[in-house]
């Protein structure tokens, strides 16, 4: 077995599998003050890939000033979202919103391919291309930049989350939420803040992804990888989102590798299967005891 | 003979122990209750009877055979129905639904029989449905509503159609979790004459949670008080009312007028 | 509840059509459903059919997600195992069409059973992700496979025969599909008027409550998975019998989005949402063709807007129906009709 090949396929899976903690952070946060799975996480990402294209692609705006927008239209689209679709939903059964943001899936999709129709496009490159080596082993520099940003972006969001003000609501809000109100805790407004924040992280992590592999209409698909993510960390915990999310990348890329390129999602999906029969809260979630 | 027997029964949720050695037997053909403050291990213990939770020790016996590994379905089909302390009525059927429901453990339908309608299946059907008409709506006196969806309809008949649904299973033991809890006077009578009916019609056995001391007075033939998931008396109503653990338990009332004034403010609270 | 309607026998009010209304109407319904092929052209025959397929899919989905309140994004794929089971028997049997049908049904059934096992541990949302991962794994069989299935080359199927005639043409097609439409809808309808559909509706409302009433909630689950997917099963035995050919493209992630669509807007938990779902559902593309058509000498490329406005459309329909009409067109339907009924004497 050529070691040195391994490692480097695992670099490879690594820095890929920072994009999925990125954006399986971005999901926890919904889920954890709104229990809410977002089915259409992954096309948020593509939004935001798609209008950070559009801003310097299409208006010729300089990159930082194209990303910046970019995501403040991600934090946008959460907070809209949040407040026109999800809100109004509240209280209706948990498959139903499922439903709801399954919907807005197709919604997205169907606005970019109007827009700027299915065919794929590269995004204006801005990550260094300087050749990147880890001893012997070499790293495309795309990857190795994406997994640096991922994991700085990573690490602020867990530093707020844990000190900030909004941060800690959005913790008390997630661990009890008739508490959280009887603290003085604007509820409404942490609601807004989980998807204005999931949305900004999607918005980054798309912009990520496509300047690594490219944008198009499907690249949503990427969320569903996401989701299996986050369930097999367990989807309510950070901590599960991100070793998940660096594990799936890192057992995609073997499988992709030395299985060949079909197997890639497939293993994925095979993972779920399992973890769903065996531990279906996940890794590091809490498993919930009801109640009659 | 003790048709229900629960020995030694222990549940623990995490560090929070609802359930600490629970024993208590239910004799045939009387009406049993559990009283005991709010978060005492009532539900919990009803629970760990009808196999919902399962106990970390501890056996549960019907009509002399253990039942502690069987689960809720099969209990149920053994003759354990019960009612819910939160109503926990179908909300997408009709009452006649919903009761009809109540007669799954004994009817036979599988699903292709049921999708070609024919021979068995309709007979079946339109058995438990003359059943449940003859038997179980005039006796409860909700024959009016029974084509309405459970949704709409008042607390206190939701309470009823549960009732209606417990007795369609026809059970051997009624779980009754705070049958009149949020009812007022008139409605309380009622289901109190429904539950004496009940034994001394249907024979069936009941067990019941409840916190109207009146009520437990008036209808019950034997009295368990749990505290803190513990068994901490049990008796005849009379004899457990002078019991000093027993009043000490509710608050450290120091009688039977000031524990009835204050379960019912607990009630109220809650 | 009809007004004065006296309360009969038992029996008669366990009736599928309680009223000589109904009885009526459906009289009507299905001589409709004899004449249609005598005025329409083909062009309508043709999307008869596929309602029709739609209808069969869509009503199996409907009690699996509707009624037992499991849901599915698996539907599209299990129709797939369907087609490819008649693909299969068409070119390597010579077994009659009705066999290849149904067994075509039970294979699905049986993959529907261990896709459904999932929904032994988890619930609600977490099956809905475990049939997405189904459907992908089915998806990887389809290309993958290639001794069965042909890979990506896609495999073509024979128009059916029965008693010596060929069913190759919409206009032929019609009597086959529309008679085992009425009948699986009919069934579908039936299994609500037992306890087997009790069984299912209370699964989806209150499942622990409905084990400790005696319900054995893994085998209704399993139940209600494998009629749904015998259901999906036969639809996509149709399928592939209706265009002759198939490929792993021909179901993929988004037709399942499709069928959970159809039922929303026609109405979950109702059989009549699913007729009405489907029909809708199948309409509403057609209706943004001739759109398109319309619009092409002003736009350019319009005909290329087709397919992401009809995605696009699609997710309007399941967000604006669950926010704004979540029981669907059914309960329009239902309003509609208590208003003619009261007509007279109201307003
Ligand atoms: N599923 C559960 N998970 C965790 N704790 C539980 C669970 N069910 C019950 N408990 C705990 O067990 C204890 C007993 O609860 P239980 O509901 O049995 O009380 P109860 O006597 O029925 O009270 P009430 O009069 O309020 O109905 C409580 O502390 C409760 O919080
Ligand atoms: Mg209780």
């Amino acid at each position: 077995m050529d070691w040195l090949f391994f490692f480097e396929v695992s670099l490879a899976g690594l820095g890929f599998g920072a994009l999925y903690a990125l954006t399986a952070v971005a999901f926890v946060v919904i889920y954890k003050a709104t229990r809410v799975i977002n089915l259409a996480m992954g096309e948020m990402l593509m939004l935001g890939a798609y209008m950070f294209f559009g801003f310097a692609a299409a208006l010729a705006l300089p990159i930082w000033a194209a990303l910046i927008l970019a995501l403040v239209g991600g934090a946008l689209l959460g907070l809209i979202l949040e407040r026109l679709v999800i809100r109004p939903m509240l209280g209706e059964s948990p498959i139903s919103v499922f439903m709801v943001t399954i919907g807005l899936s197709s919604v997205f999709i169907g606005l970019v391919e109007i827009i700027w129709t299915a065919a794929p496009r590269s995004l204006p490159s801005f990550l260094p291309s300087d050749p990147i080596f880890i001893g012997d082993a070499f790293v495309a520099p795309k990857t190795f930049w994406s997994f640096v940003i991922a994991a700085v972006v990573i690490a602020v969001f867990l530093v707020l989350f844990r000190f900030w003000r909004g941060g800690v609501a959005l913790r008390a809000t997630a661990s009890d939420q008739g508490a959280a109100y009887g603290m003085g805790i604007n509820v409404p407004m942490v609601y807004s803040l989980a998807w204005g924040v999931a949305g900004l992280l999607a918005a980054g992590a798309g912009v990520l992804l496509g300047s690594i592999a490219g944008i198009s209409s499907e690249m949503g698909f990427f969320g569903l990888t996401v989701l299996v993510v986050v369930i097999v960390g367990g989807l309510d915990s950070v901590l599960g989102a991100l070793l998940a999310g660096l594990l799936i990348g890192w057992v995609e890329s073997l499988a992709g590798v030395y299985l060949g390129g079909e197997y890639e999602h497939l293993v994925t999906f095979m993972i779920l299967m399992v973890v769903l029969l065996l531990r279906p809260w996940g890794l590091f979630g809490t498993r919930e005891i009801e109640r009659l | 003979m003790n048709i229900l027997n629960v020995d030694g029964v222990s549940l623990a949720f995490g560090g929070v122990h609802a359930l600490r050695d629970v024993s208590l037997s239910v004799a045939e053909g009387t009406i049993t209750a559990v009283i005991g403050p709010n978060g005492a291990g009532k539900t919990s213990l009803f629970n760990a009877i009808s196999g919902f939770y399962r106990p970390q020790a501890g056996r549960v016996y019907l009509e002399g055979s253990d039942i502690s590994r069987t689960g809720p379905p099969r209990r149920a089909a053994l003759g354990l129905g019960r009612t819910f302390q939160n109503i926990a009525l179908f909300r997408g059927m009709t009452v006649m639904d919903n009761v009809k429901l109540g007669a799954h453990v004994r009817t036979r339908t599988g699903p292709l029989a049921a999708m070609f309608y024919l021979g068995r299946a309709r007979r079946e059907e339109v058995r438990i449905r003359s059943e449940i008409e003859r038997e179980v709506f005039d006796f409860l006196e909700i024959d009016h509503i029974r084509r309405s969806p459970v949704a709409a309809l008042p607390y206190g008949l939701q309470k009823r159609v549960e009732l209606a649904r417990a007795l369609a299973m026809r059970p051997k033991v009624l779980m009754l979790d705070e049958p009149v809890a949020g009812m007022n006077r008139e409605e309380k009578e009622d289901m109190a004459r429904f539950i004496l009916d009940v034994k001394e019609q249907w024979g069936v056995t009941v067990l019941m949670v409840e916190h109207d001391m009146g009520m437990v007075m008036d209808i019950c033939d034997q009295v368990y008080v749990l505290n803190f998931g513990q068994r901490i008396a049990g008796g005849p109503p009379a004899e457990v009312q002078q019991n000093p653990d027993v009043i000490e338990a509710y608050l450290g009332a120091d009688d039977m007028t000031t524990l009835r004034e204050r379960l019912r403010g607990d009630r109220g609270a809650a | 509840m009809r007004i004065g309607s006296p309360k009969e026998t038992y029996a008669a009010d366990e009736s599928l059509f309680r009223t000589r209304t109904q009885w009526v109407w459906f009289g009507i319904l299905l001589l409709s459903l004899a004449l249609y092929p005598f005025v329409a052209n083909l062009y309508w025959l043709f999307l008869a059919c596929l309602i029709c397929i739609n209808i069969i899919s869509a009503t199996g989905l409907n009690i699996l997600t509707g009624y037992t309140g499991q849901v599915s994004l698996g539907q599209a794929a299990f129709m797939g195992v369907g087609a490819y089971t008649v693909a299969w028997l068409d070119n390597n049997a010579t077994t009659p069409f009705i066999l290849n049908l149904l067994a075509a049904g039970v294979m699905t059934t049986l993959v529907g059973l261990v896709a459904g096992l999932p929904s032994l541990r988890v619930k609600g949302l977490y099956l809905a992700i475990a049939t997405i991962a189904a459907s992908f794994i089915l998806q990887f069989v389809f290309i993958n496979w290639e001794s069965v299935t042909r890979g990506t080359r896609g495999i073509n199927i024979q128009p059916p025969q029965l008693f010596g005639m060929e069913f190759d043409n919409p206009d032929t097609f019609y009597w086959l599909v529309v008679p085992v439409t009425v009948l699986m809808v009919i069934l579908a309808a039936n299994l609500f008027r037992t306890r087997v559909g009790r069984a299912f509706i209370a699964v989806r409302d209150r499942d622990i409550s409905a084990s400790v009433l005696g319900i054995n909630l893994p085998l209704y689950k399993l139940m209600s998975f494998a009629i749904a997917s015998f259901y999906a099963g036969i639809a996509g035995g149709f399928y592939a019998y209706f265009f002759g050919s198939i490929n792993p493209e021909s179901f993929p992630l988004l037709m399942s989005i499709f069928f959970l669509a159809a039922i929303i807007v026609g109405g979950l938990g109702t059989i009549l949402g699913s007729i009405l779902g489907a029909v809708f559902m199948t309409l509403t593309p057609e209706l943004l063709r001739y759109g398109v058509d319309v619009l092409e000498p002003f736009v350019q490329d319009a005909s290329a807007l087709l397919s992401p406005v009809r995605t696009l459309v699609f997710g309007l329909l399941i967000v604006g129906f669950l926010l704004f009409e979540p029981h669907g067109l059914a309960e329009i339907w239902r309003r509609v009709r208590r208003f003619f009924h009261l007509w007279p004497f109201r307003n």
